[in-house]
């Protein structure tokens, strides 16, 4: 048996000893975790687009994510009346960078609706102007959200990045990792032809009507109704910026 | 004063080869003979969550033997120092200072794995061979002989971990390391609707979930029994 006293001791100097190593390293290592952090945000939002790219996202290297960022893809951070932020404002925010990229809808969840702010991305391909916006929503067991590109006229769907903290793998889950759901989003319609929003919804069985439902996921239930709810609300932050967009 | 110098001087160790047929069992034992999961029925958690998919399975078990190896180095080489009362304590220490190492190294070189594994790299932490090799070997053996158990009981682990992810990946979503063999679907090598004869097929959905595991250990349990008749006496 050792002494209190040794035990005390031995203790300490192990503790300090692996804190030091593990701070250190953690310090050395930071830029490195924000720069693939940056990264795969970004390709996050390049995914949404993904059918309208050279390369697929999944094949590209960093450096062409940051290249494409850079070259063909402007910016934006609107309210939710539609007004474009300055950087300085998006910086009052919260958010250090300033940039779209930078907002965390997670984050502007829990302010009040009026004030929070949202991420716009417009991506310039050969011939038209996409436009990229985000929304987050509640799954079954945390959050889930979406990059949601629109074709030009603001009302057609070009293409959905599904994202998902926790959902059941097979389940829920197949969301993002099952590439013919989102696919099924192509071509679907946000507005109906009498411009009333009707948004997109994840239905049990086959879907019937081409422009407004989608297949859900089988055995997945509460995510397919909160992908849904996402979209009906989550879109609904963006329609005084698209007003803005459509009257220029 | 010279003769008692030279009764005092330690007996001569013969050389250990380091590589003996003691240290080659200790690899190959755990492997086989006296596998954490299918014979000592031990990490079963973690072979329920990460063998959905092959290729976080390998990194997982990668994960792991460095873990479990240098875990064993270390609290082998503190075996004297560590103070009965609080030896759990410092193991935890020592496996969480490991894991948090792998966690910040495994962020920073391939993110996307990094991502798809973050809970379950933590989780290492509560594997419980982990601390079962510590208390029966490291804190009663020298540091190479510690390695060597801990190297060994990590890849008879990981061996069971990517044989599990193989089956529940083929049968389940019809892929092997992200590639897509067979399964209806052009995305498939084999796409089963355009031949009438296999049309029939649908990947079984239940391989997917956390069940399925279990009955796939189960039947490896069963298998490895079958064929190593060692094993039949021990249970």
């Amino acid at each position: 048996m050792h002494s209190t006293s040794y035990v005390v001791k031995f203790i300490l100097i192990v503790s300090t000893v692996v804190a030091l190593v593990l701070a250190s390293m953690a310090t050395l290592l930071k830029p490195i975790h924000d720069r693939n952090e940056a990264i795969a945000n970004k390709r996050s939002i390049l995914f949404a687009v993904n059918d309208f790219l050279e390369t697929p996202v999944r094949q590209m290297s960093d450096d062409e994510v940051l290249e494409i960022f850079e070259s063909q893809i402007e910016q934006i951070v609107v309210d939710v009346n539609g007004n474009v932020l300055s950087k300085e404002e998006v910086q009052e925010r919260g958010y250090p960078g300033g940039m779209a990229e930078h907002v965390n809808l997670g984050r502007e969840r829990r302010k009040p609706e009026s004030e929070r702010i949202f991420p716009v991305f417009k991506f310039q391909t050969s011939d038209q102007v996409l436009t990229v916006v985000s929304v987050r929503g509640n799954g079954l067991w945390d959050e889930i959200w979406a990059n949601v590109a629109l074709m030009p006229d603001l009302n057609t769907i070009a293409g959905v990045a599904f994202g998902h903290r926790a959902e059941t793998p097979g389940l829920g889950a197949e969301i993002n990792d099952n590439p013919r759901f989102a696919k099924q989003f192509q071509g679907t319609r946000l507005f109906d032809e009498e411009g009333n929003f009707k948004s997109v919804t994840v239905v049990k069985g086959r879907a019937t009507d081409e422009y407004h439902e989608v297949d859900g996921v089988t055995g997945a239930t509460v995510t397919n109704d909160g992908v849904t709810e996402m979209f009906d609300r989550g879109l609904r932050y963006y329609f005084d910026f698209f007003e803005t967009v459509k009257v220029q | 004063m010279a003769d008692t110098k030279i009764l005092d001087k330690p007996q001569i160790q013969e050389n250990k080869p380091l590589f003996g047929k003691r240290e080659r069992r200790l690899i190959t034992d755990p492997i086989n003979d006296n596998n954490p999961i299918t014979v000592q029925v031990l990490g079963i958690c973690s072979a329920l969550a990460i063998t959905t998919q092959v290729s976080p399975a390998v990194v997982m078990t990668l994960a792991v033997i460095f873990v479990m190896g240098f875990a064993n180095l270390f609290t082998s080489l503190l075996r004297h120092s560590i103070p009965k009362q609080v030896r759990m304590i410092v193991m935890l220490i020592i496996i969480a200072f490991l894991v948090t190492v792998v966690e910040l190294s495994l962020k920073a070189i391939n993110y996307p794995i990094y991502q798809e594994l973050s809970v379950f790299i933590g989780l290492i932490i509560t594997n419980c061979i982990i601390m079962g090799r510590l208390e029966a070997f490291a804190m009663a053996d020298k540091p190479w002989p510690s390695f060597l158990d801990g190297v060994g009981n990590a890849m008879g682990y990981g061996a069971i971990l990517i044989i599990v992810a193989f089956f529940r990946e083929l049968f389940g979503s019809g892929s092997l390391m992200g590639w897509e063999l067979f399964g209806p679907g052009e995305q498939f090598m084999l796409n089963t609707d355009a031949h009438w004869w296999l049309s029939w097929y649908m990947p079984n959905n239940l391989m997917v979930l956390s069940a399925s595991a279990l009955f796939v250990i189960g039947i490896l349990i069963w298998v490895h029994r079958a064929w190593n008749r060692k094993l039949i006496d021990v249970s």
